[in-house]
């Protein structure tokens, strides 16, 4: 096919999809919101503006940085690399570059996924492009902001990351808005970790009360290949749906899958991660806490093993903290081969007076050990989490239990 | 004055009671043991001292460096200085044993070094650990005696610290309760106190008690010389107390 069929072959499938439900999570009319427009100008990025990236890990300390990337609403900003052999840049700009990139674009997901995928087809949704050469590593995380900031409008984000094989990178990608209105975004990241290569990708979501938020993501995973995800999400947002897929079809790819969520009253989230255990000899690990201060947290957890020696194990665990409160873990397990290892574990459930009274006979009060013990349900040990997060979760904790108390 | 007075204490858990009127005593620098059959209530009698919501005080009073504490909150029990290392404590998930022991030493205003006091319960390598969780039965003892060794309380209060020990390790178990009760200074110098649970008596090997009591069904029985108790508990059982209390 040549290149403009096949561009023509996307937008088809993407305009019959334009209507397709989401298989998860509650529908959303794209009506509702209008059209994404070409801004006239480039956005200034004021100083409340920098501080609300640094929220979710976007630092102006560059120097700590293997590269950044920014885009505000549909407007790639700024895409810069400081290190040789490390690729950032906007996804048009690498379509233009390297023709060859068509092999992967709209290959990991399909464009007629639903009609998030298919909105995101059909504006041609620009995004980073991130790629590390072969045997090249990444000193630094690579920083990527995605930043909404006109209202009742749609962000559409195509990103596409090729870690080459021994390659490795890690990301952190911070998503935050500027306003408190409704606002829908709609986020493509196509993954494809060659032989040997390794990324850590840590997400941090900052969204607002009025957002919606449906990411789509997608991750191929090649012979002794490692992915790392981890999604971390504190605030309110009012309905997030997520399911991100690893197929690990190389042996040996590993696949381990970390998301800590928090959800006041008000908030809706309904996160899975996808696991499909194809190569021989592949493993994933997937594990996620959950915590309700009021809010519906839907926890879904997928492992298929259809390869010889095919690993899994799941873990889902969920604190309710207040009536009202809900969490759904849902873990499911598949195995379609004998010789396949999978297990899950879930547990939902409230603060332990049990625990509480424990710290307390040692002289912790009776909040000390409440916030310690939360702090140890959301603290999950997991490798790539920027330095400023803590001092987050540490805030979360304590107005979660202020709610609680 | 004693450092505890216990007077006419009646507890009960959900409505049932369990302790009967029990009066018990322990001055300062001293050290007391207490035999029992299983659930005679020796466990409900130290988790009411340390003050515990789930066990009622329906009579009685519990009297603490002079200060009535029968309904003080647990942390400010744990702050006057009451410490009890637990029987069976629960797994606190994703708090680290190194965390724990900073906070108990660093709300005390102490400075001693985490890392120093684990080496001492043989404990180093598990500071990075969730407290308890997947911890074998010595472990957890070594690890109650490690958060009282920060804690420095001066009533020591212990629920069976031997049980499930191995036999390798009861006499460093013995060597941690000798430091936590000051057995090493002269007796006069003493000040730190203990109540020991001990269903079989091995700990007494290792560390000297003043006197012993027996529980039995809620009640204290008898009180005497901790040795010669737990020999005729070897040679009757708990019948030849109950025998001995009849004549
Ligand atoms: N949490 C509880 N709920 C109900 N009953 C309890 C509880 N803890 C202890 N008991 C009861 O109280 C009695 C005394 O128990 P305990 O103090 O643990 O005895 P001991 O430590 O001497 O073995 C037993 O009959 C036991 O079943
Ligand atoms: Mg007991």
């Amino acid at each position: 096919m040549s290149q403009e069929l096949k561009t023509k072959d996307i937008y088809q499938r993407a305009l019959l999809a334009i209507h397709k439900p989401a298989a998860y999570g509650d529908d959303v009319d794209l009506e509702n919101f209008q059209a994404p427009l070409e801004a006239e100008h480039p956005p200034e990025i004021t100083a409340e503006d920098q501080q609300r990236m640094l929220e979710v890990g976007i630092t102006r300390e560059t120097s700590q940085r293997s590269g950044t990337f920014i885009q505000v609403d549909n407007r790639p900003l700024i895409s810069l690399t400081r290190q040789e052999g490390i690729e950032v840049m906007s996804t048009s700009q690498a379509l233009a570059a390297y023709p060859w990139l068509e092999e992967y674009y709209w290959k990991a997901t399909a464009v007629d996924s639903d009609k998030f995928t298919a909105h995101a087809g059909l504006n041609n949704a620009d995004g980073y492009f991130i790629r590390a050469l072969p045997h090249q590593k990444t000193v630094f995380p690579i920083q990527a902001c995605l930043y909404l900031v006109r209202e009742k409008s749609i962000q559409d984000v195509h990103n596409i990351i090729i870690a080459e094989e021994g390659s490795e990178l890690n990301i952190i990608t911070g998503c935050t808005t500027s306003h408190q209105k409704p606002g829908l975004h709609i986020g493509v990241s196509e993954f494809f970790i060659k032989k040997g290569a390794r990324v850590t990708f840590t997400m941090i979501h900052h969204w607002a009360e009025e957002t919606i938020v449906r990411p789509r993501t997608n991750v191929i995973i090649e012979d002794d290949g490692v992915y790392i995800n981890n999604y971390i999400n504190l605030v309110a947002t009012r309905s997030l749906q997520t399911y991100p897929t690893a197929d690990c079809r190389g042996k040996r790819a590993t696949a381990r899958f970390n998301s800590i969520l928090v959800a006041p009253a008000g908030s809706k989230m309904d996160v899975g991660s996808r696991v499909f255990l194809n190569g021989q000899g592949s493993n994933a690990e997937v594990i996620s806490r959950a915590l309700t201060t009021g809010g519906e947290v839907i926890a879904r957890g997928y492992i298929g093993g259809h390869a010889e020696d095919a690993r899994g194990h799941l873990e889902c665990r969920g604190l309710i903290l207040n009536d009202g409160g809900i969490i759904y873990a849902i873990p499911e397990l598949k195995g379609t081969l004998a010789g396949v290892d999978l297990s899950h574990e879930a547990a939902i459930g409230k603060i332990a007076e049990e625990e509480v009274e424990y710290l307390m006979a040692r002289g912790l009060g009776r909040d000390e050990a409440t916030s310690a013990i939360i702090h140890g349900f959301l603290k999950v040990d997991i490798e790539g989490l920027p330095e400023n997060l803590n001092k987050q979760i540490d805030r979360v904790v304590k107005t979660s239990q202020k709610e609680h108390l | 004055m004693n450092l505890l007075e216990i007077k006419g204490l009646r507890v009960s858990i959900e409505g049932r009671e369990i302790l009967h009127g029990v009066d018990l005593e322990i001055g300062y620098g001293e050290t007391k043991v207490i035999f029992g059959p299983n659930g005679s209530g020796k466990t409900t009698l130290l988790s009411t001292i340390a003050g515990f919501s789930h066990y009622r005080v329906t009579e009685g009073e519990i009297i603490f460096k002079g200060q009535d504490i029968t309904s003080l909150p647990m942390d400010e029990r744990a702050r006057l200085g009451i410490g009890l290392a637990f029987q069976r404590p629960p797994v606190v998930r994703g708090v680290k044993t190194r965390e724990l022991v900073g906070t108990i030493i660093q709300k005390r205003g102490g400075t001693e070094d985490v890392g120093s006091l684990a080496q001492k319960a043989n404990l180093g390598n598990f500071l990075d650990r969730d407290i308890n969780l997947g911890f074998s039965g010595g472990e957890v003892k070594r690890s109650e005696l490690l958060q009282l060794l920060a804690q420095r309380p001066d009533l020591v209060l212990l629920d069976e610290p031997e049980s499930g020990v191995d036999l390798e390790n009861v006499a460093l178990i013995g060597s941690l309760i000798n430091e936590l009760l000051e057995k090493t200074h002269p007796i006069k110098n003493r000040t730190k106190s203990g109540l020991i649970i001990s269903h079989t008596g091995y700990i007494l090997d290792y560390v000297n008690a003043d006197s012993g009591y027996v529980m039995y069904d809620g009640k204290i029985i008898c009180q005497g010389n901790p040795i010669e108790i737990l020999k005729s508990i070897k040679t009757m059982g708990y019948q030849g107390c109950l025998k001995c209390l009849k004549n």
